[in-house]
């Protein structure tokens, strides 16, 4: 089972980017079951959204306290709730900033990471770019379909095609491709930097 | 056709698929996206021959539900928490009157202090009313006991409330097979009702009864509520005949028939629980669980034979009755009255507490080595308690109790576990 968790507030699309995130699963085949924390829609407030896949039914009705990934929408969340909680060090971590994590602060704690599962991605211009609102899930579905092989970028697309429709849909499936080859090109440059 | 979606989108469309002619409903919290839904289908009129009529509240959305069955519509609505509670007047006339109701509980706790997360208390308030209550495991569970609702209730005349747990199924996107409306309409014919508000054949129906006849009229409705015990597996074998899948019925067990050790529950739970069992059995624990599917009619019979070899029974439920013990857990003991099994009752999951595998196990490792208390709340904070205890021994005015709590642990809703 894989297991993601994203942290974000109210208004960023938080909760659909975990059921968009499920439907990419299952459209990949695989059992998904994706859930809100309950009682915090109010537009700023920290929210929480789960999302679990697995390649069997999935029965476990828990909250995800040890998340494989971490998906962060908002990075004012770093120093306000305590995102990180249960987060294995050999998991993924994914924010949605231009900054660096030794700028944003937490270049220490992440220090027993694995650096190729650290990403950021300035998935909030992106979607005023493409999409005209500050709803950066979208992108950062794309974003994490680079990462592992839990989603792909065409399953993560024809998701945002369930749950959009016409020119919003468009719009997201563009800031979601362009995060895609943002982080693609990033980690290329990295392994070539590497070898 | 399988399909990932929300387990109040899952309803929806289930519930459209029976071809609902009336759907009366109170359109604000506590309500969900079921209502919505349908809503929409009526207005963009997928859903033919429904009139969707929005009420001024609960008590209104039942009483017309009410009116509609008794004209020969088939009805269904909607509601939780203090939705079900403002209602309960007409809920206990609906099934008085005998009238196949289809109502979705999408289980809430009840206040004050208000809260608006998952448990059963609101259902389990209603458990007396007279209606078939069934519990849902899962969307696909919530999905099919709703097609197996109206059939049960037009074929006893009696209303039938699906309870699914609030937020952790209505909110939960996965994965549940959408049957054909062919199924569906092979399933579950046209309403033929026992007794209808006809011009033509003039009778009223809500007639007063006196003493003369009241204990009989209430011993039918025990007897119904019997008929339904018969019934309920029937309907739940030929579901899987047209559907292919096993639903309803009246109890589910899991790797309970070597079990010293068994687990019931109701709901969603149930999950977690079958997740934490597997866990213990491949660490060599002889443990298994029973889900209760019908808690009215209780599954006495079914219950016991599933439960007579077990060494011991933990009741793990939502809800308790405030100055006794647990509600299920009691109901578990009768069926049980006369055998030595202990029967422990678990109050867990109140008001939104997440019940996690790691607290269950725990509970369960302590059930199998004999050290569980006959009422046990699970995770229960003796901090939070001890501090509201003091205050009420140390100051006259202690003051309201949920706020003094806040003011102790500073948030609502903070944790993610």
């Amino acid at each position: 089972m894989f297991q993601v968790r994203i942290h974000g507030r109210g208004g960023q699309g938080v909760v659909t980017g975990a059921e968009m995130l499920s439907v990419a699963a299952f459209l990949g085949g695989k059992h998904a079951q994706a859930f809100p924390s309950f009682g915090s829609e109010r537009t700023g407030a920290p929210v929480v959204a789960f999302c679990r896949i697995d390649s069997k039914p999935i029965r476990l009705r828990e909250p995800i306290m040890a998340p494989d990934a971490l998906i962060i929408q908002d990075p004012t969340l770093l120093h306000q709730v305590d995102v990180f909680s249960g987060v294995k060090s050999e998991g993924y971590i994914l924010i949605n900033t231009a900054k660096t994590f030794d700028a944003l602060g937490i270049g220490d704690f992440v220090k027993g990471f694995r650096p190729e599962r650290l990403l950021t991605v300035p998935a909030t211009e992106l979607a005023l770019k493409h999409v005209g609102r500050p709803v950066p899930n979208a992108a950062l579905l794309g974003a994490f379909a680079a990462l592992g092989g839990v989603v792909t970028l065409d399953a993560v697309l024809a998701a945002i095609k369930t749950r959009f429709a016409g020119a919003v849909a468009q719009a997201n499936i563009a800031a979601a491709a362009e995060a895609h080859r943002l982080v693609v090109d990033a980690r290329r440059l990295a392994e070539a930097h590497h070898a | 056709m399988l399909e990932q979606c929300e387990g109040s989108h899952a309803v929806a469309h289930a519930v459209a698929m029976c071809r609902p002619e009336v759907i009366c409903a109170y359109p604000i919290s506590p309500q969900t996206h079921i209502v919505e839904g349908l809503a929409e289908r009526v207005r963009n009129g997928s859903l033919e021959r429904c009139e969707f009529i929005n009420v001024e509240s609960e008590f209104a959305a039942m009483s017309v539900a009410i009116g509609a069955s008794a004209a020969g519509a088939r009805a269904y609505t909607a509601t939780a928490s203090q939705g079900l509670l403002f209602m309960a007047e007409a809920v206990y006339n609906a099934s008085g009157l005998g009238l196949p109701i289809v109502m979705t509980v999408a289980n809430r706790a009840i206040g004050a202090p208000i809260n608006i997360w998952n448990d059963h208390t609101d259902s389990m308030a209603m458990r007396d009313a007279g209606w078939i209550q069934l519990f849902a495991e899962s969307n696909q569970d919530a999905l099919d006991l709703h097609i197996q609702a109206f059939r049960i209730a037009e074929e006893l005349s009696l209303p039938v409330m699906v309870c699914m747990d609030g937020f952790i199924l209505t909110h939960a996107f996965e994965r549940v097979d959408m049957p054909e409306q062919e199924q569906v309409d092979r399933f579950l014919p046209p309403y033929e009702p026992r007794q209808v508000l006809d011009p033509d054949e003039p009778v009223s129906i809500g007639a007063m009864v006196g003493p003369e006849a009241f204990t009989e009229v209430r011993f039918l409705a025990h007897a119904k509520q019997l008929q339904a015990l018969e019934l309920l597996p029937l309907v739940a074998r030929e579901f899987k005949q047209v559907f292919g899948r096993e639903a309803g019925g009246l109890i589910s067990g899991y790797r309970g028939h070597d079990a010293d050790t068994i687990v019931v529950a109701l709901g969603s739970v149930l999950g977690t629980i079958k997740d934490t069992i597997d866990e213990l059995r491949d660490e060599g624990h002889r443990i298994g669980a029973v889900g209760i599917t019908s808690f009215r009619p209780f599954p006495t019979a079914a219950l016991r034979s599933a439960l007579i070899h077990a060494t011991r029974v933990v009741v793990v439920e939502k809800s308790f009755a405030v100055g006794i013990d647990g509600i299920v857990s009691r109901d578990v003991s009768m069926a049980l009255r006369d055998r030595p099994q202990p029967v422990s009752a678990v109050v867990a999951g109140l008001g939104g507490r997440a019940i996690t595998k790691s607290s269950l196990h725990r509970l369960f490792l302590d059930a199998m080595a004999g050290q569980l208390e006959p009422l046990t709340f699970l995770d229960l904070d003796s901090g939070i308690v001890n501090r509201v205890l003091d205050r009420e021994k140390n100051q006259r005015r202690s003051g309201p109790v949920a706020e003094g709590i806040l003011h102790d642990i500073g948030s609502v809703a903070a944790r993610i576990g």
